[in-house]
């Protein structure tokens, strides 16, 4: 996995400040995705995310995620201090197994949504965010 | 029996060929003191329905000169395509003769020369006729509005966008989409909208509370026109409130959402739709990679980007439509629509020359109506452009105007260093032309002028500087704004712009000492257009105004700063 990382900047331009968060080891992200899956193999049909490719707010960046027949699925900000945002449960009689909710983003990166089918398989999506200082439209 | 895909293509070569002929037809007609209106407007008449496309107006109601981009680059997949070639490389790409009008009109090369023979572009008033000739022609024809138009001059400003909307009226626009409108703040776009006589639309339009559609605008309309079912679907600037200051409309949000622009063309499919138009603010990269990505919208009137193109671009089933900017063009595109389908297309770029096209006397009376309170502010020469220096602004890395406006901040400002915002909008000014209060408006009016003045560490410019290249050349459309460059004074840098962001900017230095930026030291920043809400400073018209008067005869050198490495 190609993980983009990047100093945090949240203010936009013509201001001095620059807020820096360093950025802690990937294995975080590594371990949760094995915790979740055992380390099986992760397929990737079957799963939709939907995340802004530029966040409007990094504070609160809307995420929605769809998985058919999923049981559970697993939200991850990657490049995160805290990667794990959460996981939802389907039960036998859910009648859809989409979520949606908004997640704290600390810089640009990769949010990940990965699905546990019932028959134990597992898939995966996944797309980069950027919080961005902001550019001038035409 | 042909295919659709067939016809398509037929039609377009068809479309290509009438398009290298007239437009090689119109430089030798020029050279011979011939140029007409009726040449301008010849069309023959296709199918059953025509489409009428004008966008990114920026409030240019009167005649403008403004130069096109000498450097426009594309990256990735876009590396050297429409409409990333400029100058020579256009004009072969079109047929188009060197020293012609349409040269004058579409690439930058000897603008000025050129632009003492063929004359101002534009004017709404030229544009009314256009749309008049087209009506008589085809009395249902469709007129679109890509949006950027209640922006970008003196007397926008001062109405908060009454001048340009009492003007469009006249016009009798079907529909219209939306950018900078909202810079007015979200509660005078609201005003404006509901008591507009046409559409407001835009799919990618929600409410920023809940991430539903906001009520406010429609995300399609349905027109009935040569018995055939329309959709026109609306798609607004993707970054609004990234691009622009998002405090000024909190309640809204935006993106590209182009999963809804499925579900809306699917659902207007449903309802009956034979032909599907978006009316799109995305930008042209943009709008292809969405072309691609969206299946059955059978045109894209596209806008934001500037781009003008003489023909359309064809992804998959789609045709795309680039109409430029500032009023200089009108695009015609007549569809043969059939069993739900669209069966052929003829398309034209109708260059809007001032001095050749008939002002309709109707829509002049409104304009001089709408500029009459502020004449006297708007002619006050300020000053004047010396001999050698065209004044434009419009190519990735810099452009005169804003080396002028970034002289302006350093001297006006006390500053190391100034930054002025990549817009691509801002007519041009020829040498030895007055330069009127109205001049300097149309390249600095906006709702957040102020001049700011702060320390940043060299460090913290160069992310800016990363950052903003980043929204320029990233290769995946999708996180591209659709602006340019952030303009530097006071400054220079080398750009890779193949690199991935952090590592595109090098060799920062500073012009007055020459030494490289210290990334751990502090310098002086000037600059204008911080979308932080509170921002301080005097609006960056007076700053400039000042210097202009000081200077008296302005002198711009060509800016050999910014070394572009990757093009």
């Amino acid at each position: 996995m190609n993980f983009t990382r990047r100093n945090t900047l949240w203010m936009a331009m013509g201001t001095a400040i620059a807020t820096v968060l360093p950025f802690k080891a990937f294995a975080d992200v590594d371990a949760d995705i094995a915790a979740f899956t055992g380390g099986a193999e992760i397929g990737s049909e079957g799963i939709t995310l939907v995340a802004p490719e530029i966040a409007e707010n990094g504070n609160t960046v809307p995420v929605e995620v769809n998985a058919p027949g999923a049981e559970a699925i697993m939200i991850l900000a990657a490049g995160n201090p805290t990667p794990a945002v959460g996981t939802f449960n389907f039960g036998p009689l859910a009648g859809s197994q989409f979520a949606s909710t908004r997640i704290r983003l600390a810089g640009t990166q990769d949010v990940v949504a990965i699905a546990r089918m019932p028959d134990g398989s597992f898939v995966q999506a996944s797309q980069e965010v950027k919080v961005t200082i902001g550019g001038c439209g035409g | 029996m042909i295919s659709r895909r067939d016809f398509l293509q037929a039609s377009m070569a068809a479309s290509a060929i009438y398009g290298a002929s007239g437009f090689g037809e119109w430089g030798k007609l020029a050279a011979q003191q011939a140029l007409t209106q009726d040449q301008l407007l010849e069309f023959d008449t296709f199918g059953n329905v025509s489409l009428i496309h004008v966008t990114d107006i920026h409030a240019q109601l009167k005649p403008i000169y403004f130069r096109e981009p000498e450097i426009n680059l594309g990256v990735g997949g876009n590396k050297g395509a429409v409409p990333h070639i400029t100058g020579a490389d256009f004009r072969r790409a079109y047929g188009i003769e060197d020293g012609s009008p349409s040269a004058y009109a579409l690439t930058y090369n000897d603008f000025s020369a050129l632009g003492q023979a063929y004359g101002k572009m534009g004017g709404m008033d030229r544009v009314s006729t256009v749309v008049n000739q087209i009506r008589a022609a085809r009395p249902d024809a469709l007129l679109l509005d890509g949006g950027d138009t209640w922006h970008g001059s003196y007397t926008c400003y001062h109405t908060e966008g009454q001048d340009v909307v009492n003007v469009m009226n006249m016009l009798k626009p079907d529909a219209m989409t939306f950018h900078w409108e909202f810079t007015l703040g979200s509660g005078r776009v609201r005003d404006i909208v509901n008591d507009l006589p046409f559409a407001a639309l835009g799919q990618n339009i929600f409410d920023s509370e809940w991430d539903e559609p906001a009520e406010d605008f429609a995300p399609y309309k349905f027109f009935e026109r040569g018995g055939v079912k329309i959709a026109v679907i609306g798609q607004a600037f993707p970054y609004m409130p990234i691009a622009n200051p998002g405090w000024m409309f909190p309640e809204y949000s935006f993106g590209i959402r182009d999963q809804r622009m499925q579900e809306m063309v699917n659902e207007v499919r449903a309802a009956g739709a034979e032909l599907v138009v978006c009316l799109s603010h995305n930008g042209f990269d943009v709008d292809k990679a969405m072309a691609g990505r969206v299946t059955g919208i059978d045109v894209i009137l596209a806008g934001h980007t500037h781009d003008a193109l003489p023909e359309p671009v064809l992804v998959g089933d789609t045709i795309i439509i680039a109409s430029g900017s500032n009023g200089k063009f009108v695009s015609r595109v007549d569809l043969d629509v059939r069993d739900g389908k669209m069966m052929g297309f003829r398309h034209k770029l109708i260059p809007i020359f001032s001095d050749v096209i008939e002002p309709d006397a109707e829509v002049t009376a409104v304009i001089d109506e709408q500029r009459a309170p502020y004449e006297a502010e708007l002619s006050e020469v300020l000053g004047r452009t010396a001999d050698d220096t065209t004044l434009y602004r419009r190519g990735n890395f810099n452009g005169s105007w804003d080396d002028l406006i970034c002289d302006a901040l350093i001297n006006e400002r006390e500053a190391d260093i100034a930054m002025s915002p990549g817009v691509r909008w801002g007519p041009s000014i020829m040498p030895g032309q007055d330069i009127t209060r109205e001049d300097l408006w149309n390249v600095t009016s906006m709702t957040y002028p102020n001049a700011y003045r702060t320390e940043m560490t060299g460090e913290f410019i160069h992310t800016i500087l990363e950052d903003v290249a980043d929204n320029l050349f990233n290769e995946d459309p999708y996180y591209q704004q659709g602006g340019d460059m952030v303009r530097i004074g006071g400054m220079g840098y080398r750009i890779d712009i193949n690199k991935p962001i952090g590592e595109r900017v090098s060799n920062l230095t500073l012009l007055k000492t020459g030494d490289s930026i210290d990334p751990s030291k502090t310098y002086m920043v000037a600059g204008w257009a911080s979308v932080n809400e509170g921002t301080e400073g005097p609006p960056i018209w007076d700053v400039v105004e000042n210097y202009i008067k000081n200077q008296g005869t302005v002198s711009v050198a060509p800016n050999t700063s910014v070394d572009v490495v990757g093009a």
